[in-house]
């Protein structure tokens, strides 16, 4: 058996979490893995310009933090350390943990790096595919920053079996952090799609960390969660045929069961029967979950297709302008003060033909449910006295023109509806991601062990 | 069906979780109960499900069922105005979505004796 943690399951995740995974992996006495997801396609994009001001960043901000408490522990206990943390620059986040290694007085760690993902500049994007999910987003136009294929997990694996103690990717399929690792240590063949579709499935429960051991899932009153201060993160405790027991760090709080399984097993899964990813193609139709005792869920039968054909690769490119200001109204007849304030906002923008999309929403009344024309706010018909907030947001490829649009909701201030308080403006460059099918001959996976200079 | 039906909100007989990719989002429907499975199958639809988004301009709502896991899952195309680098809504990843879903009154069948979950709010119809 082969435990198997998550450590972080986004960019910006719970830094503390990794210390009761790594110390419950270590508490078993038999090694282990963890991983850390920490790259959307939004944050790539972030480190792809992070890493064209300072050639040294562009790697995940928290890695210090995340991996400092527990390096000394993974060390001592044989616990390998796989993360995506590289981001936009894998070789950083390798110097980073090797310095990071002989202040801690570690001595010098086997460090691998992951390469091949980053496309940028070696690849027509003309020649390839859209993918079929961003529907309407527009194609690409403006400056590409960078492009990044999804790579599968075979690289990790190398590197685990060349010895590697910790491996720092960037782009891979989230599940290949995983799925690397346990075929490492079972040597399964990539042939074996139903081992693979087991390891790729175990990799999809932990990549989201908290997600599978009930953080995202607490609804007071029907679904329950204790300790949601201190969810402890997933560990997967996975056989050699592929049959695996999700469960959490010992003495935490949170819950995994059935439910929080199944919300997990079909989070952002399309097709359950052709879930694509670089290693396989994974059908969980016929998976069987079944409770193994407290905070336990037994989890068989996916089964595996033949890989796809081509990778996914995310194209992120310089985006638009995006504005936001609010403002407050409340007490007696406050949502017609902030219809009002709405209309008026919209006027203003005609009127200076300022040529921004823009969209209102009214915090307290509907909000998050609504479209950019605002079409449940029409219909919405509460009129009792209560307490809004207005949030206008303005989008545009002119910086000045959402500036003066931004600014506009200032002007509420005096020229706007009786009583508005509470302004607080805000104007931010854009990243914009829409992704391409590339053939996989076109990408080289690789890894390669970092240079020892701590 | 015959018998009594009480009309209550998904929330109080399923749960769910959605996820964004793109511009596309899927919310998965899951039963509490394995005997609310065939309530959902019924009355959670694609149409209905679509009628919940139309004002996002969602140009396919596709469902797929998981009997094994009483599950519901639904991939609605053009969901999200733009997705996460380019809408304009606050919630740009459309984690709010799964609740738009949840509150959507569906019919469900009660036995005598017995409600899908004890609520003030349920009513009973014939």
């Amino acid at each position: 058996m082969y435990r198997i943690g998550s450590g972080a399951g986004f960019s910006g995740d719970r830094v503390d979490a990794p210390q009761s995974v790594v110390a419950s992996i270590a508490a078993a006495g038999q090694g282990g893995a963890i991983i850390f997801e920490t790259l959307g396609e939004r944050t790539l994009a972030l480190g792809q310009i992070a890493r064209k001001h300072h050639p040294e960043r562009g790697y995940e901000p928290l890695l210090e933090d995340l991996l400092e408490p527990i390096l000394a522990q993974c060390v001592t206990h044989g616990i390998v350390i796989v993360g995506n943390f590289g981001q936009a620059n894998p070789p950083a986040a390798a110097a980073v943990i090797q310095a990071m290694a002989a202040r801690l007085g570690l001595g010098s760690l086997r460090i691998a790096v992951v390469e091949g993902d980053d496309l940028t500049g070696r690849i027509d994007l003309d020649q390839t595919e859209r993918w079929d999910g961003d529907g309407r987003l527009p194609e690409i136009e403006g400056d590409v920053i960078a492009v990044n294929a999804y790579l599968g997990a075979a690289p990790i694996a190398e590197a685990i079996r060349a010895g590697a103690q910790v491996v720092v990717t960037g782009r891979v399929a989230d599940p290949a952090l995983v799925l690397g690792p346990l075929v490492a240590h079972f040597d399964w063949s990539w042939d074996d799609l139903d081992r693979i579709a087991a390891g790729t499935l175990a990799g999809h429960l932990l990549e989201c960390g908290s997600q599978v051991s009930g953080g995202f899932f607490a609804d007071p009153g029907f679904k329950d969660v204790p300790g949601t201060a201190d969810i402890g993160f997933p560990i997967a405790e996975v056989e050699a045929d592929g049959s695996f027991v999700i469960t959490k760090a010992e003495g935490t709080g949170g819950v995994v069961d059935l439910r929080t399984v199944k919300e997990q097993l079909l989070y952002e899964i399309h097709d359950p029967a052709a879930y694509l990813t670089p290693d396989v193609t994974l059908d969980v139709t016929g998976v069987e979950l079944a409770k193994d005792g407290p905070n336990r869920v037994r989890v068989t039968g996916a089964r595996g297709h033949a890989a796809p054909p081509r990778l996914k690769a995310t194209v992120s490119l310089y985006g638009d302008w995006l504005g936001e200001a609010e403002i407050s109204y409340a007490g007696p007849n406050a949502l017609a003060r902030a219809r009002l304030a709405i209309t008026t906002i919209n006027e203003r923008i005609r009127m200076r033909q300022l040529g921004v999309r823009h969209r209102a929403d009214v915090i307290g009344a509907v909000s998050t449910f609504d479209s950019d024309e605002g079409d449940l706010l029409v219909d919405y018909e509460d009129e009792a006295p209560g307490d809004y907030r207005v949030r206008f947001a303005f989008g545009g490829n002119s910086q000045r023109a959402v500036e003066q649009a931004v600014q506009e909701v200032n002007a509420l201030y005096c020229c706007g509806p009786a009583g508005g308080g509470g302004v607080r403006q805000s104007v931010r460059p854009r990243v914009r991601t829409i992704s391409h099918m590339v053939p996989r001959d076109l990408v080289e996976a690789r890894y390669r062990f970092a240079e020892h200079h701590p | 069906m015959s018998g009594h039906f009480a009309t209550t909100a998904l929330h109080r007989i399923a749960h769910g979780r959605s996820g964004d990719k793109g511009n596309r989002l899927n919310v998965n429907v899951i039963a509490y109960e394995a005997r609310h499975w065939p309530v959902l199958l019924s009355e959670v639809t694609v149409e209905r499900v679509a009628a919940l988004f139309a004002h996002r301009g969602v140009t396919q709502v596709t469902r797929y069922e998981l009997p094994r896991l009483g599950a519901l899952n639904f991939v609605i195309e053009d969901a999200l105005e733009g997705g996460v680098n380019s809408s304009l809504g606050l919630d740009t990843h459309g984690k709010c979505l799964s609740y738009l879903v949840l509150g959507m009154e569906i019919r469900v069948p009660v036995e005598p004796g017995e409600g899908p979950r004890p609520s003030p709010q349920l009513q009973t119809a014939p």
